[in-house]
C-alpha cells in the first residue's frame, strides 16, 4: 500500500536533486533551467499529496498556481539565456563570471 | 456585495493591474513614439494609487473590515505604511531612469510597464494573508524584476546580473514554496489565521522544517545573511535605476513581508523562528560592513551596505513586540530615503561622453568639483553609518531601544558594536571626497530630477527631519499595531 510517507520522500527526493542540480552543476545553464523546474515539480508533488491526504481542496489549487508560474518562469528563464547568450557568446557556467570582487 | 465590498479594498492593486495592461497594449502599438507618455502614464497611476493607500494608513483599520475575498487579501494600516512606501520609492526611480536609459539607446515604454508590474506584485505580497496570494504576488514582484535587471539587452554585465538573479531568485522561490507545502501538509490550510490556530501548542517537527524553509526563502529576497551572495553581483550588474529600484520597494515589499508571516502566521511559535532571525540580523550587520570594506565600485559597496541595514531591521523583527516592528517601520521609511539618496548620486556621477562613472577613483576631491552632490553624499553617508545629529541615528535608536526593552541586550549590545565597523567605509567615502587630490572626472551634467531627489533626500535625513520623527513614529505605531491585533 502506497501512503502518504512515500509521496513525501519522492517530492523530498526530487526537491534535493533540483538544488543539487544548481550548485554541483559545472557544465551549461540549461541544466539549471532544468533543475529549478524539478524543485517546483517536487513542491508540487508534496502539494497535490497532502491536498488527497488531507481532503482538501486548496493544496491542489495552489498546484495550478504553481504551474503556472512555473510555466511563466521557464519563459522569462529562457529570455535572459537568449539575451545572454547573444551578448557572451556562450552559456557555461564556469564563463559567468564578469561580476565578482 | 461581499465581492463588491473586497474589490472595493483593493482599489491600489486594480488601478495598477489595469494601467499596466492597458499601457502594455499601448506601447505594443505605438512602439517607441509613446515612450514619454506610457512614463507618465505610469507615474500617474502609481499616484493614483497611493492617493487610495494614504488614507488606511492614517485611520488605522485593522481586523475583519481590512480582510478581502475570505482570507485571502488584507489591506489594513500595515500594509497601508508599506505600500505607500513602495509607491513614493518606486515612482522616484521612474523619474530617474528614461535619462540614463537614452544613453543606452534603451529607452522603451516596457520598463515603465515592468515596474508597474512589480510595484503591484509587492502591493499583493504586503498584503496576502494567505500563502497563495503570497506566492502570486511574490513572483509578480520577481518576475518583473529579472526583466528589469536585465533591461540593457547589450551590456556583457546587466545579462549577466538578470541571469544570476533569476537563478538564485528561482531557487528561493523554490526553497520558500517547499516550505510552504510543508506548512499547508501540515496545518491542513493555507490562510495565515488557520495557520496560526493549528500551530498555537506544540509545534510539529514537520511544520517546523516549514517554517524554517519559508525562512530561508524570504531570508534570500531581503539578501540576509547568509542568503547574500547574489547582492553585490545583481546591484553592480544591473542599470543603475534598477538598483536603485532593487534596493528600495522590493527590499520594503520582503521585509513586510517576512514580518507578516513570522508574526502573524507564526506568531505564537516566536521561539521557533527567533534564533534564526537573531542570526541573521547579525550575520547581516558583520557581513555587510566587512565585506564593504575592500570594494573599490561604489554600487558594490552600498550593496554591502544594504545587507549591513537588512541585520537592522530584523533586530526589530527579533524582538517580536509591537515596540519591535514599530521600530523596524520606522528604519525601513529611514533606510529607504538613504538608499534613495545614495544611489541616485551614483548614477548621477558620469564623465563628459556622458559614460557612467561608478569607482572610487572617480569621486576623488568631489568637494571641490561639485560641491554641492559632496556635501549631499556627506549627509548621506553620516547618516548611512549612524553618526547623531542626522536621521540615520534615530532609525537606529528606535530598533536598538526595541531590542533593549525586549530583553535582548545582548543582541543589541553586539549591534552596536558590529555598526562601528560599518562606519569605516561610509567614513572613506567622505575622506575620498574631501580629503584626496581631486581628478575632476565627473563633469556630466544630471538631470533636474536627479537633483530633486538628491536633496530632497539629502534634507529628510539632515537634522531637521527630527521634526517628523514623532509624526513618523506615530504612523509606525499604529502600522504595527493593526498587525497585531488583526
Amino acid at each position: 500500500m502506497i501512503g502518504i510517507e512515500h509521496y513525501l520522500v519522492v517530492s523530498a527526493m526530487l526537491f534535493v536533486l533540483g538544488v543539487l542540480g544548481i550548485f554541483l552543476n559545472r557544465k551549461n545553464i540549461i541544466v539549471i533551467l532544468m533543475a529549478i523546474e524539478l524543485i517546483l515539480l517536487g513542491v508540487n508533488l508534496n502539494l497535490v499529496a497532502f491536498s488527497a491526504f488531507l481532503d482538501d481542496l486548496s493544496g491542489q489549487i495552489f498546484a495550478m498556481f504553481v504551474l503556472t508560474v512555473a510555466a511563466a518562469e521557464a519563459a522569462i528563464g529562457l529570455a535572459i539565456l537568449v539575451i545572454y547568450f547573444r551578448a557572451r557568446g556562450t552559456i557555461a557556467v564556469d564563463d559567468v563570471d564578469r561580476l565578482k570582487g | 456585495m461581499e465581492i463588491a465590498r473586497s474589490f472595493g479594498l483593493m482599489v491600489p492593486e486594480l488601478i495598477l493591474g489595469g494601467s499596466a495592461l492597458i499601457l502594455l497594449l499601448v506601447v505594443a502599438y505605438g512602439g517607441r513614439s509613446v515612450t514619454r507618455a506610457v512614463f507618465i502614464g505610469s507615474a500617474t497611476a502609481i499616484g493614483a494609487a497611493l492617493i487610495f493607500t494614504v488614507s488606511t494608513v492614517t485611520d488605522n483599520v485593522t481586523g475583519a473590515g481590512a480582510e478581502a475575498f475570505g482570507t485571502q487579501f488584507s489591506a489594513d494600516s500595515f500594509a497601508g505604511y508599506a505600500k505607500v512606501l513602495i509607491y513614493l520609492a518606486a515612482m522616484a526611480c521612474l523619474a530617474i531612469a528614461p535619462a540614463f536609459l537614452k544613453r543606452f539607446d534603451a529607452l522603451r515604454g516596457e520598463y515603465a510597464v515592468l515596474v508597474l508590474l512589480a510595484v503591484m506584485g509587492m502591493g499583493l505580497m504586503v498584503s496576502a494573508t494567505d500563502l497563495i496570494a503570497l506566492y502570486m504576488g511574490l513572483e509578480l514582484n520577481s518576475l518583473a524584476a529579472y526583466v528589469l535587471a536585465s533591461f540593457l539587452r547589450d551590456d556583457q554585465r546587466s545579462a549577466e546580473a538578470g541571469l544570476k538573479y533569476f537563478i538564485l531568485g528561482a531557487l528561493a522561490s523554490g526553497i520558500l514554496l517547499y516550505g510552504m507545502s510543508l506548512i499547508y501538509g501540515f496545518t491542513g490550510t493555507t490562510s495565515f489565521d488557520g495557520i496560526a490556530a493549528a500551530i498555537s501548542g506544540e509545534i510539529s517537527t514537520g511544520a517546523l522544517f516549514g517554517v524554517i524553509f519559508m525562512l530561508v526563502g524570504l531570508a534570500f529576497k531581503i539578501s540576509a545573511v547568509p542568503f547574500h551572495m547574489w547582492t553585490p553581483d545583481v546591484y553592480e550588474g544591473a542599470p543603475t535605476p534598477v538598483t536603485t529600484f532593487f534596493a528600495t520597494a522590493p527590499k520594503v515589499a520582503a521585509i513586510a513581508l517576512l514580518s507578516r508571516v513570522a508574526l502573524d502566521a507564526f506568531g505564537d511559535q516566536v521561539f521557533a523562528w527567533r534564533q534564526v532571525v537573531i542570526f541573521a540580523a547579525l550575520a547581516s550587520i558583520v557581513v555587510g560592513a566587512l565585506g564593504a570594506i575592500g570594494q573599490n565600485n561604489l554600487k558594490r559597496l552600498l550593496a554591502y551596505s544594504s545587507i549591513n541595514n537588512a541585520g537592522f531591521i530584523l533586530i526589530g523583527l527579533a524582538a517580536a513586540t509591537v515596540q519591535g516592528l514599530s521600530a523596524m517601520l520606522v528604519y525601513l521609511a529611514i533606510y529607504v530615503v538613504m538608499s534613495l539618496g545614495s544611489f541616485v548620486a551614483v548614477l548621477m556621477l558620469r564623465n563628459g561622453q556622458g559614460e557612467q562613472l561608478e569607482t572610487f577613483d572617480d569621486i576623488a576631491g568631489l568637494s571641490s568639483t561639485r560641491p554641492l552632490m559632496a556635501w549631499c553624499l556627506l549627509i548621506l553617508m553620516f547618516s548611512l553609518a549612524g553618526i547623531p545629529p542626522l536621521f540615520g541615528f534615530w532609525g537606529k535608536f528606535v530598533v536598538f531601544q526595541a531590542a533593549v526593552q525586549a530583553d535582548m541586550v545582548l543582541l543589541a549590545a553586539i549591534g552596536i558594536a558590529a555598526s562601528v565597523i560599518g562606519a569605516f567605509y561610509y567614513i572613506k567615502f567622505i575622506k575620498v571626497m574631501f580629503f584626496d587630490e581631486p581628478v575632476d572626472r565627473a563633469t556630466g551634467k544630471a538631470t533636474p530630477a536627479s537633483w530633486a531627489i538628491l536633496i530632497g533626500s539629502a534634507i529628510l535625513v539632515s537634522p531637521l527631519a527630527f521634526l517628523l520623527a514623532r509624526w513618523l513614529g506615530n504612523q509606525a505605531d499604529t502600522a504595527a499595531a493593526s498587525l497585531f491585533l488583526g
